[in-house]
């Protein structure tokens, strides 16, 4: 391809005077008028796509789920809020825990089993303690946790933002 | 006047010499592979814009329309399932012809750049198969494209990032299923096409196939090529066609982002990859390991003597024997540490990237090392012959992993028999 191309360009080249500045000139506007448009299509294609994640910045409202009251828990247990996508883990010593079902290894949804008291991925066999530990890999990140609250005996969480954490701190959980 | 006949069967000459070397006529010299890959494609083509007359990517339309064209559409699910065969023979096609090209030298100078292409070729069509694969929004492609948005997750620097562009979104859906069709219906074919296109140029300027010796008496393409094109391709279109009529292409219950599949698989040109995935640290599974293996594939035919003698499969004429040591060394030793990895505890510690990153990579590395300094010093053998021992090794090592994953895996992907239930 090199070769025939280099056969085009000479030919009109010896005929004229061999590189002028004229010619010059005009081959470096084309390869900047070239790369303009170049650079045009890249600023439309990535306004193409931020513009769809800021169409779902909009949609999203603050989305508080109300898990039930606090004697609906037991201390120890773990339950599936399917209205707000999170597992609630009332801790054993009474705290509560909500947290996100993704597993940090690949996003695969976490189940609880509750005879092995543990949290267990299905596509990479990750497991996660009640409170969202690592207990085997290959998740090297603890279950996210939603921000909770208790107002008047109800937990209230906010499920729209599932904040990250590298380990399990007490202060993490909400207590009566 | 000649006729548009005539046009036509000159167009298809045009893509040939007017002779080749005997030799490479041959069927078991190349086993008539990129031919083969060339024919499938050539299914895709046809069938895909079928497909596409009838198929929504949206989100919510996305599963009804793949139900409707395969319950309602006369000849929808026999179009589907011939689309989805392809694809997936392709996958194991392509793969084999990057074999065949190993062992038979034919990346050496002359032929590199093509090496090159052909390992974009691959690249493109593993993409093209796996971005198919999530177009029907079902509980398979849902999971496979979730995995697969958060793999990106793990690439240094840029990983972030790059992840939130794939996923088009705060969570994989709608924008994620837009970039995986336009990916699949659009840009994937376009390159795929140029690219195969320069592949078969490169090969007409090197001289077609692969051969040993120069000189050689030489046949006319029509009829002698042309005719075994002819068998092999419409051979293997005939098969493809009978079997699409029995083997119905994968469609699982409607997308349910609060629940996976267990145990929840990738596909199987992908398996080996996910076998990897359970052993090692994410960063190193997902990231260091894949561009290690990519840079040695592409760095391969600039290193002089990689390549093995032109035209003779495994170089000379017991080469056979070291492959097959190699890949018998490569295939126990996969499935030695995969046992292995049952009775070391996964570790959730901090440190869990030296003991399932660093120290993995050091002991392939020094294995593959020792292995090459064995060959060439020890053994005297070439290094052509060396670097095909270790690439052997490699390929069946990934061979193990992917049928202990596809066959070998159960729910929370724990090792069991096969098909003692439970497994997909």
């Amino acid at each position: 391809m090199s070769k025939r191309k280099n056969a085009m360009t000479k030919e009109p080249a010896d005929k004229t005077a061999p590189d002028s500045g004229r010619r010059r000139f005009l081959n470096r506007l084309w390869a900047l008028l070239g790369l303009a448009a170049a650079a045009e299509l890249c600023v439309i294609g990535a306004s193409f796509l931020v513009s769809r994640a800021r169409r779902e910045d909009r949609d999203k409202d603050a989305a508080v789920v109300i898990a039930g009251t606090v004697d609906q828990f037991k201390p120890g247990s773990v339950t599936a809020i399917p209205k707000g996508r999170f597992f609630l883990s009332r801790l054993p010593d009474g705290g509560f825990l909500a947290l996100s079902p993704a597993c940090t290894h690949l996003g695969c949804m976490v189940t609880w089993d509750e005879k092995q008291n543990r949290f267990a991925c299905p596509c990479h066999g990750s497991a996660f303690s009640a409170a969202g530990e690592v207990l085997t890999g290959p998740a090297s990140r603890p279950l996210d946790y939603y921000p909770t609250r208790i107002e008047n005996g109800v937990v209230k969480t906010d499920a729209s933002t599932a904040l990250r954490r590298s380990g399990f701190e007490p202060d993490q959980a909400v207590r009566m | 006047m000649h006729s548009s006949r005539r046009s036509l069967t000159s167009l298809v000459l045009h893509l040939h010499p007017q002779s080749v070397p005997a030799s490479t006529l041959r069927f078991t010299l190349s086993f008539g592979l990129g031919g083969m890959a060339a024919t499938l494609m050539g299914l895709l083509f046809l069938t895909g814009p079928l497909l596409l007359l009838l198929y929504q990517p949206s989100a919510e339309g996305a599963y009804d329309s793949v139900l409707v064209l395969t319950r309602e559409v006369p000849f929808g699910r026999f179009a589907r399932n011939i689309h989805s065969l392809s694809a997936n023979i392709l996958a194991g096609i392509v793969l084999l012809h990057g074999l065949r090209t190993l062992f038979t030298g034919a990346f050496g100078p002359g032929r590199r750049l093509n090496w090159i292409v052909g390992l974009f070729l691959l690249v493109l069509v593993l993409a093209a198969n796996f971005t198919g694969y999530l177009l029907p929004w079902d509980q398979l492609a849902y999971w496979a494209g979730t995995i697969c948005v958060n793999m990106l997750g793990y690439v240094p620097l840029c990983g972030g990032g790059l992840m939130e562009f794939v996923r088009g979104g705060k969570e994989v859906g709608p924008g994620t299923l837009a970039n995986f069709f336009t990916l699949h219906v659009a840009i994937l074919p376009a390159v795929l096409l140029v690219l195969t296109a320069w592949h078969f140029w490169l090969v007409r300027r090197a001289g077609g196939l692969v051969r040993s010796g120069d000189g050689e008496a030489r046949l006319p393409v029509k009829p002698d090529l042309i005719a075994r094109e002819a068998a092999a391709g419409l051979t293997l279109a005939a098969c493809v066609l009978l079997l699409a009529i029995v083997i119905d292409a994968p469609l699982l219950a409607r997308a349910n982002p609060a629940l996976s599949p267990n145990p929840a698989k990738a596909p199987w040109y992908f398996q080996g990859f996910q076998e990897i995935l359970l052993h090692l640290d994410p960063a190193f599974a997902v990231f260091v390991w894949p561009v290690l293996g990519a840079a040695a594939l592409v760095v391969l035919p600039f290193v002089p003597g990689a390549a093995l003698p032109p035209g003779v499969w495994f170089g000379a004429k017991g080469g056979w024997k070291l492959a097959a040591w190699s890949a018998l060394a490569g295939a126990a030793l996969a499935a030695a540490v995969i046992l292995a990895d049952e009775f070391i505890p996964g570790a959730a510690s901090p440190g869990a990237w030296i003991m399932r990153g660093l120290i993995p990579t050091a002991a392939l590395a020094a294995l593959l090392g020792g292995a090459y300094v064995a060959l060439t010093r020890g053994g005297k053998r070439s290094r052509a012959q060396a670097v095909m021992a270790i690439l052997t090794f490699a390929f069946a090592a990934m061979t193990v992993c992917a049928i202990v994953g596809i066959w070998f895996r159960g729910p929370l992907m724990r090792l069991t028999w096969p098909f003692a239930g439970g497994g997909a």
